[in-house]
């Protein structure tokens, strides 16, 4: 899931602190289990947001609000109308919620709530790690399952640094080195020959290095496109 | 003759090879390159210039190798792959080649955090870069050299032709992938490999032996890493915080003893554990000359290159081999 943090309340009020109308806008699938923006977070954050506007003495109206997910329309459409009443939205999703929401807000801003950290999963309650760098080229097979692209500081793909101390990475004791544990795991599985090949110079252009990326499955737009047609005499061409 | 550095003749001699190392200042004054130059040069093969080492900005390796280059002191300019994509590591490649720089070491290098970590205020917010690593850096060097070919295969009008180098950790964790990790670089291409410092001459010795059984010492050069000790606090340090290093007791007890004998005098402290360090790092240099494989030393005197002199002929590797073409 994707994990995001909440930002300081001093960093949320310079944000919002010129808007009169303002709807703090939860999310209620990743973000909320990492305890970061679901609606419960949504309602705190608009909760400090209206004492603060009290203490300061600025006339500011805030609500909050939730949808299940800000990334697909059509959870957020049906509010949509709801949302053009706010001077601001701060919405409290991921990254991807922001922009999502931002394309369709017409000339209604919507702000960042909450920091977005990483892919992750739940190491403990409370704990949240990262676990995959989203790098567009799984190579999690040659490594035993542990990726060194988004657990090893130096994305290095054919062993470990120097650095490596009592199975820590260099940057802290509290961080375990990505390539101790896959030589460990190897070991286990019986698959250590396998790290024997030098790997290559990676192609970075499937991560972020080759511009924004677009996943278009073909026959799910073709289907799209035919449904379109039917109800379309036009042709459902645009 | 791959590169024509004199490291590579001194080594093709077959006799023992002694380099030592050159770090840049914080500055944009040459003359401190210019001052270590001249106190290294006639005592090691070559001294590698440290390519903004701890992540602290410095003058470029490359830069400073040239300077060094100038002083007639052979340097090993070292390349790490925090900075710089494969676009400017193979731009600045081609113009050290162009300076006449003929030895690099290829390195990852240290984590941007370590820039603060100490009195400095540093860099760590930083953003690293580490397009390729350290293996895949040793291929593009080689494929330069021997095909004529850039990383992405346009060719080259005139090869930059080096001697490559590459560190590698021998007592570093996880301990028993560490051959495997030396046979990943000569494979993709080292011709010398520089090692973290030794003081575990046991655990050292236990290692090669691997590397030997696996033929690896035959297919590269390794040069043993002594890094001189200066105090038993900074054995000690080493012992506890850096990778790959550990220290037996009995060294650290040397200059535990030679700092006690000074009792208050810290000027004396520190001279006689200098001393008792110097004498330290002659018994590492023959220890690790003696064991099979090891065809030199890789000698670190840290912010101390004017100890160099003294410890390389204390150790009977002086003069320096010299070659008339």
């Amino acid at each position: 899931m994707i994990v995001g943090s909440q930002k300081s309340i001093d960093e949320l009020w310079e944000m919002t602190k010129d808007f009169k109308k303002v709807l703090v806008f939860g999310c209620n699938t990743c973000v909320a289990i990492c305890h970061a923006g679901g609606e419960k977070e949504a309602e705190t954050i608009a909760t400090l947001l209206r004492m603060r506007a009290a203490q300061e003495g600025k006339a500011m109206e805030v609500d909050f609000t939730s949808v299940m997910r800000h990334c697909e329309p059509e959870y957020f459409e049906p509010v949509l109308e709801d949302l053009k009443k706010y001077d601001l939205i701060l919405s409290t999703a991921c990254g991807v919620g922001v922009n999502f929401l931002s394309d369709r807000t017409g000339n209604i801003p919507v702000y960042p709530g909450i920091n977005t950290s990483f892919y992750g999963a739940v190491e403990a309650p409370g704990v949240f790690v990262e676990l995959c760098a989203g790098c567009g080229n799984c190579i999690l097979h040659l490594t035993g399952g542990i990726c060194p692209i988004a657990r090893c500081s130096k994305t290095l793909m054919n062993g470990p640094c120097g650095g490596t101390n009592k199975g820590k990475c260099e940057i802290s004791k509290d961080v375990d080195c990505a390539w101790y544990l896959i030589v460990e795991r190897m070991k286990k599985l019986g698959t250590l020959e396998k790290l024997a090949e030098v790997q290559p110079p990676r192609n970075w252009s499937t991560s972020r290095d080759g511009g924004p990326r677009r996943v278009s499955l073909e026959h799910i737009r073709a289907f799209e496109e035919q449904e379109a047609g039917k109800s379309d005499p036009a042709g459902g061409k645009k | 003759m791959k590169s024509g550095s004199n490291l590579e003749k001194v080594i093709l001699s077959g006799q023992p090879a002694v380099t030592a190392e050159l770090g840049p200042p914080m500055s944009a004054d040459p003359h401190e390159v210019i001052k270590k130059a001249n106190q290294l040069k006639g005592f090691c093969d070559a001294a590698n210039i440290t390519d903004c080492q701890t992540a602290v900005v410095r003058i470029s390796s490359i830069a400073a190798a040239a300077l060094a280059l100038r002083e007639g002191l052979e340097p090993v300019m070292q390349m790490t792959c925090r900075d710089r994509n494969r676009i400017a590591i193979q731009a600045d490649l081609l113009g050290a080649a162009a300076l006449g720089l003929k030895n690099c070491l290829c390195l990852a290098g240290d984590h941007q955090v370590f820039s603060s970590a100490g009195r400095l205020k540093g860099h760590p917010g930083a953003k690293n870069v580490y397009d390729v690593d350290t293996c895949q850096l040793v291929g593009i060097l080689k494929k330069m050299r021997d095909e004529g070919l850039q990383e992405g295969g346009d060719k080259l009008e005139v090869a930059p032709k080096f001697f490559i180098g590459a560190s590698w950790t021998p007592m570093g964790d996880p301990i028993d992938f560490r051959p495997m990790n030396l046979m990943k670089k000569v494979n993709a291409g080292a011709d010398f490999i520089q090692t973290q410092g030794i003081y575990d001459i046991e655990l050292f010795r236990a290692q090669m032996e691997k590397i030997r059984n696996m033929g690896l010492h035959e297919r590269t050069a390794i040069l043993g890493g002594i890094i001189v000790p200066r105090s038993a606090m900074m054995l000690k340090y080493m012992d506890s915080s850096v990778a790959g290093v550990t220290v037996p007791k009995p060294l650290i007890d040397r200059l535990n003893k030679a700092k006690e004998a000074a009792g208050d005098d810290k000027k004396k402290a520190r001279e006689l554990q200098e001393a008792e360090g110097l004498k330290i790092t002659i018994e590492l240099i023959h220890q690790v000359l003696e064991t099979p494989g090891v065809k030199g030393v890789h000698i670190q005197a840290i912010e101390w290159e004017s100890a160099i002199e003294g410890i390389v002929k204390a150790a009977g590797l002086y003069p320096r081999p010299t070659f008339t073409d």
